[in-house]
């Protein structure tokens, strides 16, 4: 074996340089993948699955009425919407210390907040730019915050919170809090250069982040095939040193179960994990977005086999609920969403003053 | 077909040229047209960015290109600016003449190293043996309820780097004539696009109806090949009141504040920061004896302070009030009150009559 020849040729590593996937050339790279084909979904109680269920419907009909709000020009602008997605955020996000963990993603952050369990209604105030919205009406669909969540954000910026992802991890690390950062970006972001530079330094750093590629085809109306040399993302940490997995991401079960695996390596202190989550997004890239670059029967073909709603829908009516007990849930779900729409509606625009506050701290 | 209206000068356009017929174009189009004829004239010329092949571009500038020139030299690439500018670069000193579009303005900043270190410096560096004749072609500027990384107007970053020159058009004849002018140019070109008049000559009034640009004259295209050469600004509108110099959206906006209040200011549109037709500027200010300054980008160290600098240095002696400024408020670009952030008829029309009475 080459790899075991050469190693007897180098010096013992240093105490500190043990720390680091660079230097464990025993390091295996596929074990966690392993792991999650052996393990499979979680095993998930009745309640929890009630629970998953009620989060990703609550993302699936806030998507719904924020499209409707956009059409209806309350919300202008860049508007992307998760519908399609929301097993990956569900299912990693159920799986972290709220509180401790930290969390950063792109501009598709509405799910992402919503799984975190931050208000609705601040959200779609924000989308409408009302003063009431996280950001003050300042940020917009694509850049809302939550310290009280440990949300960093949602970030316009294709990519750039990848590397601002490696600065948390490396503060959890710092301040030994037992933390760690869930870095998402997008297939299309996994091509920015900047995402290599936060690899090689989370392995080389051991730090405590778990990088999350939601592969959902497209970046915009660039199909994965068209911009990417190495489609198979999960094996993009390979070079780095970084575990790979490779996850179904339309199934909140087999999310959550690969969850469980990459969160107790990393809070282990074994360092970064790349996820591949393989999703699809129903909508087009942003409301603007008409998608001619795919055929209708393949969204048709996602929606009818694959929807995680559906799928789990049909998990929890075999394991005895009924048709009426998963109305009642959507019945609430729509009156929360209702409640959030009206709210963003009536709520004032912030005053002209609001442009020149938090720019700088104080006086500007 | 109309006969292309004459304000364009023998300078501006082959002789041969002048009898040629026009087409209505928006903006896109004439982008789109000039493209499609660099690619035909020059083969190597290539163009390549987000969406630009299959897709045609997010506006459509690039639409059915790569049909018609193939996958080698109109092309996709990944979400990767950084890497997209750094091979635009490499190309150029290898004899090509890339044409890279980054997909909004606002995107350019992972690229700027590339920009500034390598592109901006290589003729210099290399005591004019290599070349980086790119021409970076990027949407700019707000107006479109973008936020702020959909609207930012960074072309002050640009011009206050030696060796790149930076070229913004305003009407979609220029655009296309101004486009193939940046291209042949040897040195790179940022050559930023007012998104926001795209499809129609934005006047300001945000809440009246959207003009398409057939009803303006300037959407008047030549057909076929014509340059407009960089660094010559264009009188948009003629006038002794006072000088407007301005570039982009704001030139309509200007236009129409003029129209609006009745008055006879003459509005320069510069058409290139870099280089800048210094003289017309000057000719202007001093008939003038007054100047406003308008552009959408922030103020402090905006392309403004710049021009400011100029107007006093050279017509000192002419001017009967001190130089207005007319901008973007020193802020990020907001999601919400885009109507008040935007520099609109009522910012420009104080600063007018406060040059009136001066
Ligand atoms: C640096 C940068 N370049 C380009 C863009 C424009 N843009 C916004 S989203 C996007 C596609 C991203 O696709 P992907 O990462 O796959 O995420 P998805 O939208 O599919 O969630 C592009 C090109 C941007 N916002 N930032």
């Amino acid at each position: 074996m080459a790899r075991a020849a050469k190693s007897t040729k180098k010096p013992a590593p240093s105490r500190a340089a043990q720390d680091s996937n660079a230097q464990d050339l025993d390091f295996v790279l596929h074990s966690l993948q392993e792991e999650h084909e052996k393990t499979g979904r979680y095993g998930a109680s009745v309640e929890e699955m009630l629970h998953f269920y009620e989060q990703m419907l609550l993302i699936r009909r806030f998507e719904e009425k924020a499209g409707q709000l956009y059409g209806l020009g309350l919300i202008g602008g860049f508007c992307h919407l998760y519908i399609g997605q929301e097993a990956v955020a569900v299912g990693l996000q159920s799986a972290l210390t709220d509180g401790l963990d930290s969390v950063i993603t792109g501009y598709r952050d509405h799910g992402h907040m919503l799984a975190y369990g931050i208000d609705p209604k601040a959200i779609m105030a924000e989308l409408t730019g009302r003063q009431a919205g996280i950001s003050h009406g300042k940020g917009g669909s694509m850049h809302m915050f939550s310290s009280e969540h440990k949300f960093y954000g949602g970030h316009g910026i294709v990519g750039a919170q990848v590397s601002l992802g490696g600065g948390l991890a490396m503060a959890h690390k710092y301040r030994e809090d037992g933390g760690f950062c869930l870095a998402y970006f997008g297939d299309g972001a996994a091509n920015q250069g900047q995402v290599y530079e936060t690899f090689n330094m989370a392995s080389l750093w051991n730090l405590p982040i778990v990088f999350v590629i939601e592969n959902n085809g497209y970046a915009m109306g660039t199909a994965v095939k068209r911009g990417s040399a190495e489609t198979e993302f999960h094996r993009r940490g390979t070079a780095f040193r970084i575990p790979g997995m490779d996850v179904n991401g339309m199934d909140v079960l087999e999310v959550r179960g690969a969850a469980e695996i990459a969160f107790k390596h990393v809070r282990d202190g074994k360092g970064p994990v790349l996820m591949e989550l393989n999703t699809y997004r129903y909508r087009g890239h942003s409301m603007s977005d008409p998608a001619k670059y795919r055929t209708r029967e393949e969204v048709q073909d996602v929606r009818e086999h694959k929807d995680p709603i559906e799928g789990l829908k049909k998990l929890l009516l075999e394991q005895g609920q009924t048709e009426e007990d998963l109305k009642a849930i959507d019945k609430r779900i729509r009156a929360v969403v209702t409640e959030a729409a009206d709210f963003s509606e009536s709520s004032p625009e912030p005053a002209p003053a609001e442009l020149y506050t938090d720019v700088l701290v104080g006086e500007y | 077909m109309a006969r292309m209206s004459a304000d364009l000068t023998e300078d501006d356009i082959p002789v041969s040229q002048l009898e040629a017929s026009s087409r209505r174009m928006n903006m896109i189009e004439a982008i789109n047209d000039a493209l499609d004829i660099m690619l035909s004239h020059d083969p190597s010329v290539i163009v390549m960015g987000e969406d630009v092949g299959y897709f045609g571009g997010v506006f459509r500038a690039t639409a059915g290109l790569q049909a018609k020139y193939g996958k080698t030299r109109v092309f996709d690439t990944p979400i990767s600016e950084c890497g997209i500018i750094g091979a635009a670069v490499g190309m150029g000193a290898y004899g090509l003449r890339p044409v890279p579009e980054i997909q909004f303005a606002d995107y350019i900043y992972p690229g700027i190293d590339q920009l500034i270190s390598e592109a901006a410096r290589l003729r210099y560096r290399s005591a004019g043996e290599f070349i980086a004749p790119l021409t970076v072609r990027s949407p700019f500027g707000g107006g479109i309820f973008g936020g702020q990384t959909h609207s930012q107007s960074p072309e002050a970053i640009f011009t206050h780097v030696a060796g790149l020159k930076t070229v913004i058009p305003a009407t979609p004849r220029d655009a296309k004539g101004l486009l193939i002018a940046a291209i042949e140019d040897n040195d790179p070109v940022i050559f930023f696009e007012p998104k926001r008049i795209y499809n129609g000559p934005f006047s300001g009034y945000y809440d009246k109806p959207v003009e398409p640009w057939k009803n303006h004259p300037d959407s008047e295209v030549p057909e076929g090949y014509y340059r407009i050469p960089l660094g010559k600004a264009r009188v948009a509108r003629s006038g002794d009141a006072m000088t407007i110099l301005t570039y982009g959206t704001m030139v309509h906006v200007a236009q129409a504040v003029c129209q609006a209040k009745g008055v006879d200011a003459e509005i320069l549109d510069l058409r290139t920061l870099v280089p800048l037709d210094v003289e017309a500027v000057e000719n202007s200010v001093q008939k003038t004896g007054k100047c406003l300054v308008v552009h959408e980008a922030t103020r402090t160290s905006g392309f403004g302070a710049e021009l400011a600098a100029l107007v006093q240095e050279r017509c000192f002696y002419h001017l009967e009030a001190p130089v207005e400024r007319v901008t973007g408020f020193d802020t990020p670009y907001p999601h919400s009150l885009e109507w008040a952030y935007f520099p609109g008829p009522v910012r420009i029309g104080d600063a007018i009559d406060k040059l009136l009475e001066a």
